[in-house]
């Protein structure tokens, strides 16, 4: 099996989704679930995020983090663009269900209702949930 | 695309989520905690019941009988083992689990 | 068919484990290949080398280990997350100046990459967790 260094798969790319549902800090999914989305970027796929249900909470502005001593990880998401990963697709109905706009973000994400959100996940070649 | 569900209705949002985001002619399957949405008047029944008209909805036999509910599953419902578990992420082009 | 596997849980506290286990074991009987097991959050819990479950359980540690030295399914535990929960290899615990190891040798540690590359050169990636 080859290591991580080796990246030359026949040039195979396939359409990743990572989708994201849980809140952040109440458990270390949103955190980890990054991680990965990160190490894909070293593999040139297309590659996606998708926050729906809770997962729309990771995404949220002004996370202050000292009382909890809870590892504030907010500006992993802003650096995502830098690694080429611009598709996060958030679920319109996920954000209006909690109070929530675009306004709310830290990043630019692209809002989609669930019909669009839907036809998006059924294209996915690999869809990775946490 | 298979969905593969595995929480319970009355737990988690999980069984309304994949419904909510399942495009039509999709399959879903019922796992673990997530067969008591297979059963006969369960909180999510209406809403397995109306998808039904869009997706085709499984449930896995080993988890039905490991909670006591093989004879309660609702009209509609098709069940699979392991073996038929395979078949179905084989047969969809993509899989997705819902947590 | 070649299935990827992703176990999020660790053994006995959820079912995650065990129903992956159940999949992987149908489709070898199957005539597939399970190329690779990745174990991320607390499924890395999954390569303990100590657990004594009671007599008249599974052993859910040992049925993966046979999987691996049975069929050659790649038995891959996310090493940034067994460093978090405390699980380590020989190396691992040389190179942290631990005074202990706990993986199963049946388990390699290796990282994140061989994730995304199970999503890569599989037809199918099957996601269980919480």
């Amino acid at each position: 099996m080859s290591d991580d260094m080796d990246m030359e798969d026949g040039g195979t790319i396939k359409k990743f989704m990572f989708v994201n549902r849980k809140a952040p800090y109440g458990t270390i999914y949103a955190l980890e679930a990054l991680e990965v989305v990160l190490i894909s970027a070293a593999f040139e796929q297309d590659v996606s995020m998708a926050f729906v249900d809770d997962g729309v909470y990771q995404l949220m502005k002004g996370i202050n983090s000292e009382g909890t001593e809870l590892k504030n990880f907010s500006k992993t998401y802003r650096a995502l663009d830098g690694y080429d990963i611009e598709k996060l697709y958030v679920e319109q109905e996920s954000l209006e269900a909690r109070g929530l706009t675009e306004d709310d973000l830290l990043v630019d994400v692209t809002v989609m209702s669930a019909a669009e959100l839907a036809a998006t996940m059924a294209e996915q070649d690999v869809v990775i949930s946490h | 695309m298979l969905h593969i569900i595995n929480k319970s209705p009355s737990d988690r949002n999980s069984v309304e989520a994949a419904l909510r985001l399942a495009t039509k002619g999709s399959v879903v399957l019922l796992i673990e905690d997530a067969v008591y949405a297979a059963t006969r008047g369960n909180t999510a029944a209406a809403k397995i019941q109306a998808a039904m008209a869009d997706l085709k909805i499984y449930a896995l036999k080993p988890d039905l009988e490991t909670r006591g509910l093989a004879d309660r599953v609702m009209d509609g419902v098709s069940l699979v083992d392991y073996a038929g578990f395979v078949d179905l992420v084989a047969e969809q082009p993509n899989c997705q689990s819902w947590l | 068919m070649k299935f990827g596997i992703l176990v999020n849980e660790g053994p006995y506290t959820h079912q995650a484990a065990d129903s992956a286990f159940k999949f992987a074991q149908a489709a070898l009987a199957k005539g597939h290949e399970v190329t690779r097991v990745f174990f991320y959050h607390d499924g890395v819990n999954n390569a303990s080398r100590l657990t004594v479950p009671p007599v008249d359980d599974r052993h859910v540690v040992n049925r993966w280990a046979e999987l691996g030295e049975k069929h050659g399914v790649d038995l891959v535990v996310c090493i940034a997350a067994a460093q978090r929960r405390g699980l380590l290899d020989d190396n691992e615990a040389k190179r942290q100046g631990k005074d202990a190891n706990n993986i199963h040798p049946a388990f390699r540690i290796s990282g994140l990459g061989q994730l995304v590359e199970a999503g890569i050169q599989n037809d199918r990636l099957v996601t269980f967790g919480d």
